[in-house]
């Protein structure tokens, strides 16, 4: 970021703002799921699944749009409208965030739905769409890991 | 990768840590605010652990990381306007967030003697009480407003 800030222009500094700090919310978001979905794997409570859901539906999905949106703004204003000469950690970027997009999307709706039914159950049970949502996201964590590395990095 | 490379790397990847324990203890914050039972305050407070190592790998690894770049490059010194304003947001962040946290130690720590005590499903509104400490959420504000400038700091750079 350092490097890009020696060359960028100054316009830029307000959708990079922007940019970043969606990208910090969205990995705060995602990291709060991760760690109370694994911790409520076992499902003897609803108290950790229902968090897990909660923190991937309030903060993880809305923080997607504050990365994406302001992400786009940057790269328009680059002259990367998509065209065959994006560099190789912009195309990183394009493909982490828009599959751990529809991830995300698939772990909020399984995570729901298994959190509804163990709200329903007699006994708390384990449910596998929520272990089924807890991997998933856990993927995207990751994926969004090397992400910020291709950004920071920029490997050609 | 160059070290230059690396060390950005490190220095953004430690920031990330740093938001995401942030935005863990917010969420703990919030959501067991209205808790009144050992037991409930319990499994919230066990999210907060991994939170707690993340925000000490955050806190430690911008200033090292961060002052490390700093040296490395030419183009900057530490003793440079924004680097400087860095230091102090860093230095509010780290002691704001460190008194904020006390009320949730505290009431942890209520928590578990309540709960060793064979009272971990009673209500307790001492434990309500400890969990919406007004003192502790302002703090914790303070300190995430301070990391706030600190990311608008880095990014404009002001007088860098």
């Amino acid at each position: 970021m350092s490097v890009l800030a020696a060359i960028r222009p100054d316009d830029w500094n307000f959708p990079l703002l922007l940019h970043v700090l969606g990208a910090t919310l969205l990995v705060g978001g995602l990291t709060a799921a991760v760690i109370a979905l694994w911790l409520g794997w076992r499902g003897d409570s609803l108290t950790l699944p229902r968090l897990g859901f909660k923190s991937l539906l309030f903060v993880a999905f809305p923080a997607w749009f504050l990365m994406r949106i302001p992400g786009q703004w940057i790269a328009s204003k680059e002259g990367f409208d998509g065209g065959d000469e994006e560099p190789a950690w912009l195309g990183i970027g394009y493909i982490t965030a828009e599959g751990g997009l529809l991830l995300i999307l698939i772990s909020i709706i399984l995570t729901g739905i298994g959190v509804r039914r163990m709200g329903r159950a007699e006994a708390p049970s384990p449910s596998v769409l929520v272990r089924i949502g807890t991997v998933l996201v856990t993927i995207v964590l990751a994926a969004y890991l090397v992400a910020v590395w291709a950004m920071t990095a920029k490997p050609d | 990768m160059s070290l230059y490379d690396w060390l950005l790397f490190l220095h953004i990847l430690t920031a990330f840590a740093l938001v995401a324990a942030l935005v863990v203890f917010w969420i703990i914050g919030i959501v067991a605010r209205n808790v009144d039972r050992p037991a409930e305050s319990l499994r919230y407070f066990r999210v907060a652990r991994p939170a707690n190592v993340l925000v000490i790998v955050g806190i430690l690894g911008t200033l090292v990381f961060g002052i490390w770049l700093a040296i490395e490059r030419d183009e900057y010194q530490v003793w440079d306007g924004w680097i400087v304003a860095a230091l102090v947001l860093w230095a509010i962040a780290t002691e704001t967030g460190r008194r904020g946290g006390i009320p949730y130690m505290e009431a942890k720590q209520l928590a578990e003697r309540l709960a060793a005590e064979g009272r971990a499903e009673e209500p307790s509104p001492e434990l309500r009480a400890k969990l919406k400490d007004r003192n502790g959420m302002i703090l914790n504000g303070l300190s995430s407003l301070a990391v706030l400038l600190l990311l608008i700091d880095m990014i404009y750079k002001p007088g860098g």
